[in-house]
């Protein structure tokens, strides 16, 4: 058993002793569910510094070969990093369910 | 084998050494301290091939323990008192991560006031983190308990840490024999440690201690709970199979003397229950059925010996060094609550002494167990719990 997972044992006996899981993308579901504010790019400010992608602590940007920074929102949890360190403030924070002219 | 004058705390060293510890991270701390010291002396001159690592405190102490043992490796640390508090966080995760860490603490008394004398409050207090626990009589006992520990530890239906608790001063520097055992005489009781179940490997990684949701939480809490449960057979094993190896035993979960036809039972952990063997013969001598019933094991608790004795007995009376401030003696709560579930009804009679390194010598120890004698014959439980030697 040493470094299987089972990921949905069928009775305890097939248990592990202790909890734990192989680093594969979503090993707890999508995070991104946890998200109350949802960052959004306004591209056409956008410099390509790759600031944000240096930052997420999450490690759910990604880049273009021209530098242009792609969110992945099935894991983004909307914690507001990479807006905060924008140098163009061009990462704005939307809250989720709302868009940009209802907020505003 | 062969027979060394040490103190407990040097013994402990060479249990490490006997038991081919892979790791220790130790912080040092009265009177815990002469361990890692003597380890730190073993690895230097060649004895002890090891890892010894100086870390900054006993959380971080603990915490290299459960990396080390994460990897697989045979892990070892010693610590006494408000250096074991300090550990909490890493005693509650260690055990439940079932990793096999086997940890000597030498029961001092936790501060304020300033006290480097023995009381079990430090060790007591560590009840319900999922740590086996015995208590040590002797020098002897402490360096062969150590050894088994990492068998209990290690073995697949138990995988829980073990805490061997041993009295601060009376045992951790004072000289007395005990039998030493080469490496190669214990490499027949305890083969290297192989983790049944995940291990820290770069060739094949798994992150550990993730989330864990409602609908899985508890069935986790309770392997835990049957590891420690389990470790009450299993040590009756490894009990049985060291004395076959190499002719030593220490009286199981529960080290019974004269308890055969006594009426009255004395009962209590560490050096104090050495001491009350004294008592026992003076009191027999002066015509009193009692016996001395010294309890090495107090999680998982004997909960089957102290049955068996409590449907023959009329009294207990027990010791502990130790308070549950607020309530009483824990070891004498947890035998009150173990013979509420049968028709045994004996007195049980908690006493609380010895606190700080106080002193309870034969004739404190024969006190105690002449109260409850008296209480058996007026059939009067008295009072909820009694200080002994309170001024």
């Amino acid at each position: 058993m040493v470094n299987e997972v089972n990921i949905d044992p069928k009775s305890r006996a097939d248990w592990p002793a202790t909890s734990y899981s192989k680093p594969v993308i979503g090993a707890t579901g999508k995070t991104g569910s946890w998200r109350t504010f949802t960052p959004k790019i306004d591209y056409d400010e956008c410099s390509r510094c790759r600031t944000c992608w240096l930052h997420c602590p999450e490690a759910v940007i990604s880049l273009d070969e021209d530098g242009t920074p792609h969110i992945d929102l099935d894991y983004c949890k909307g914690c507001g990093c990479c807006a905060e360190v924008c140098p163009k403030k061009c990462i704005a924070m939307i809250r989720e369910g709302f868009d940009e002219e209802e907020s505003a | 084998m062969k027979t060394e004058l040490m103190s407990a705390n040097y013994a402990a060293a060479r249990a490490v050494m006997s038991a081919r510890v892979e790791v220790v991270p130790a912080y040092p701390i009265t009177p815990a301290t002469t361990v890692p010291e003597q380890i730190a002396l073993l690895n230097e001159t060649g004895q002890w091939p090891g890892q010894f690592i100086r870390v900054e405190s006993e959380h971080s102490a603990m915490f290299a323990c459960i990396g080390a043992s994460s990897t697989g490796a045979r892990t070892f640390t010693a610590t006494s008192s408000n250096g074991l508090l300090l550990m909490d966080e890493g005693l509650h995760w260690a055990a439940a991560a079932r990793l096999p860490i086997v940890l000597a603490n030498i029961n001092r008394s936790v501060s304020p006031s300033w006290n480097i004398h023995v009381t079990h409050d430090d060790s007591m207090s560590k009840a319900t983190t999922g740590w086996i626990q015995f208590y040590v009589s002797s020098v002897d006992e402490f360096y062969h308990t150590l050894i088994q520990a990492f068998k209990l530890a290690e073995d697949e239906r138990v995988l829980m840490p073990v805490m061997i608790n041993a009295d601060g001063f009376v045992l951790s520097h004072t000289l007395s024999t005990y039998d030493y055992l080469e490496p190669e005489e214990v490499d027949k009781f305890l083969p290297p440690y192989k983790p049944p179940h995940w291990v820290m490997d770069p060739e094949n990684p798994v992150s550990h201690g993730n989330i864990v949701f409602p609908e899985h939480y508890m069935e986790f809490r309770y392997a835990m709970h049957e590891g420690t449960h389990n470790a009450m057979k299993v040590y009756e094993e490894i009990e049985r199979e060291y004395k076959k190896l190499f002719g030593k035993y220490f009286g199981g979960p529960i080290d019974c003397y004269k308890c055969d036809d006594a009426e009255v039972v004395f009962t209590s952990q560490g050096s104090v229950a050495a001491e009350a063997k004294d008592a026992i013969d003076e009191l027999r001598e002066e015509g009193y059925k009692v016996g001395n019933a010294r309890m090495r094991m107090i999680r998982p608790f004997p909960v089957d010996r102290i049955r068996e004795l409590g449907s023959r007995v009329k009294g207990f009376a027990s010791l502990d060094r130790s308070v549950s401030y607020g309530y009483g003696g824990p070891v004498a709560s947890d035998i009150r609550a173990t013979m509420y579930n049968t028709k045994h009804r004996p007195i049980i009679k908690s006493y609380i002494g010895g606190l700080g390194g106080r002193d309870m010598t034969v004739l404190d120890i024969k006190e105690v167990i002449l109260d409850t004698v008296k209480a058996v014959e007026n059939g009067e439980t008295g009072s909820e719990e009694t200080w002994h030697d309170l001024r």
